[in-house]
C-alpha cells in the first residue's frame, strides 16, 4: 500500500536533483537562492514520504536506501520531473506544471487516513502554495515578456506539454489507495490544477496546447532515458562509499 | 526532449541590463520596527518582495517585509559629515543630572 506514496516521493526527489543543478547557474543570484529554497522544500517532502514508505513496507529500508539503492526501473516518479533542465524557460515550465499538481495534491493529502502522511502534507501544502506562486510569476513574466522570452516559453510548453497529464491518470494502484483513503485519486486533482494553469497561462499570453496523447509510465517504473543518467549522478557517492557518514 | 537552446550558459555569458536595486527591511516580529537588512535586484516590486523573502527570511527571521527602490532613498552627503555629525555638544546628553538614590528605573 506504500506504492502511491512512493510515486509522490520519487517525483519530489527527482525534481530536487534537477533543481540543484541550477545552483550557481541561475539567471540572477536572487533566483539562484529561490530555486535552491524550492529544491530544499521539495527534498524535505521526498525525505519525509520515503521514510514513511520504508516504515509501511516493513522491510527495514530507510530513506537513504530508497533514494540511493534503487535503479531507474524501481523509481515511480512522473516522467515530467526527469526531463532535462534545458534553458530557464524549460525549467520554469516544468516547475509550474509540477507546482500546479503539488499545490493541489498536498491540501488534499492533509485528510489522508495515514496520520503521518496527513502531517507531512500539512507542512508541504504551505510550501507548495509559495512554489506555485513563484513559478507562476515566472511563467507570466517570461510568457508576457519580450519576443525572445515568449518564443522560448512557447518552445518549452510545446516540449513539456505531453508530460503534463501523467500525474492525473489513475491506475488500479491509485484506485485501491484512494478507496482506502490513503491518497486522493489522481484524476480528482485535475480540475483545480487545470483552473490555476489556465489563469496563469492566460495572463502569460501563452496558448494552452490541445490535449495530446499523455506520455505515461513513469509512475509504473517505465522511464525516459534521462532518469538513468540523473540517478548515476545522484547515487554515485553513496554507492561508492556505502554506509559513509559525515 | 530536444533542448533547443543548447547547454545552459553561465551568467557571465549572458549579458543583460542589471535589474534595479531594492533595499530590504525586515520586521522580525510584531511590535518591532522594520530594520534594514540589505539589498537585492529585482525587475519590479512584486519580484523584490518575493526575492526578499527568499534571500533574507530563509530561517524564519521575518514577520513582515518592506522593499524600497534604492534610488528613492536620499542619503546624507559624506562631505557634510562634520557639519552634520561632528559636533561636540555634550550638553545634549542627559549626563549631568544627579539622580537621587531613591529613584529607580532611569
Amino acid at each position: 500500500m506504500s506504492e502511491p506514496l512512493l510515486r509522490i516521493a520519487d517525483s519530489c526527489l527527482v525534481l530536487t536533483q534537477r533543481l540543484t543543478a541550477w545552483c550557481g547557474h541561475a539567471p540572477a543570484l536572487e533566483e539562484d537562492i529561490a530555486l535552491a529554497n524550492v529544491a530544499l522544500d521539495v527534498l524535505g517532502h521526498a525525505r519525509a514520504l520515503l521514510t514513511r514508505v520504508g516504515e509501511l513496507e516493513g522491510a527495514g529500508r530507510e530513506e537513504d536506501d530508497l533514494a540511493y539503492l534503487r535503479d531507474a526501473g524501481e523509481f515511480r516518479n512522473q516522467l515530467l520531473v526527469e526531463q532535462p533542465n534545458g534553458d530557464f524557460a524549460h525549467t520554469v515550465v516544468r516547475q509550474f506544471l509540477f507546482d500546479t499538481w503539488s499545490a493541489t495534491l498536498w491540501p488534499a493529502l492533509t485528510s489522508s487516513t495515514d496520520e503521518v502522511v496527513a502531517g507531512i502534507a500539512g507542512k508541504a501544502a504551505k510550501e507548495a502554495a509559495y512554489h506555485v506562486r513563484h513559478s507562476g510569476g515566472w511563467v507570466i513574466r517570461l510568457g508576457d515578456g519580450t519576443q525572445e522570452s515568449h518564443a522560448r516559453m512557447l518552445a518549452a510548453v510545446e516540449d513539456l506539454w505531453p508530460y503534463a497529464g501523467e500525474a492525473y491518470l489513475d491506475d488500479a494502484v491509485d484506485v485501491e489507495a484512494a478507496e482506502a483513503g490513503l491518497v486522493p485519486l489522481p484524476s480528482s486533482l485535475a480540475g483545480a490544477a487545470r483552473f490555476r494553469l489556465e489563469q496563469v497561462f492566460a495572463e502569460a499570453t501563452l496558448p494552452i496546447p490541445p490535449e495530446p496523447y499523455w506520455q505515461r509510465g513513469g509512475r509504473q517504473g517505465q522511464h525516459t532515458e534521462h532518469l538513468t543518467y540523473l540517478l548515476a549522478d545522484m547515487q554515485v557517492v553513496h554507492r561508492a562509499h556505502p554506509g559513509a557518514t559525515w | 526532449m530536444r533542448t533547443r537552446s543548447g547547454p545552459v550558459p553561465s551568467p557571465a555569458e549572458q549579458p543583460r541590463e542589471a535589474w534595479p536595486l531594492w533595499e530590504v527591511f525586515v520586521r522580525s516580529r510584531a511590535g518591532l520596527s522594520h530594520q534594514h537588512v540589505g539589498s537585492l535586484h529585482a525587475v519590479d516590486a512584486d519580484m523584490a518582495v518575493e526575492n526578499a523573502r527568499d534571500v533574507y527570511t530563509r530561517r524564519g527571521e521575518g514577520a513582515s517585509l518592506w522593499v524600497v527602490p534604492a534610488d528613492a532613498i536620499t542619503a546624507s552627503d559624506p562631505q557634510d559629515s562634520s557639519a552634520f555629525f561632528g559636533l561636540d555638544e555634550e550638553f545634549r546628553h542627559p549626563n549631568h543630572y544627579v539622580v537621587p538614590d531613591e529613584v529607580h528605573g532611569i
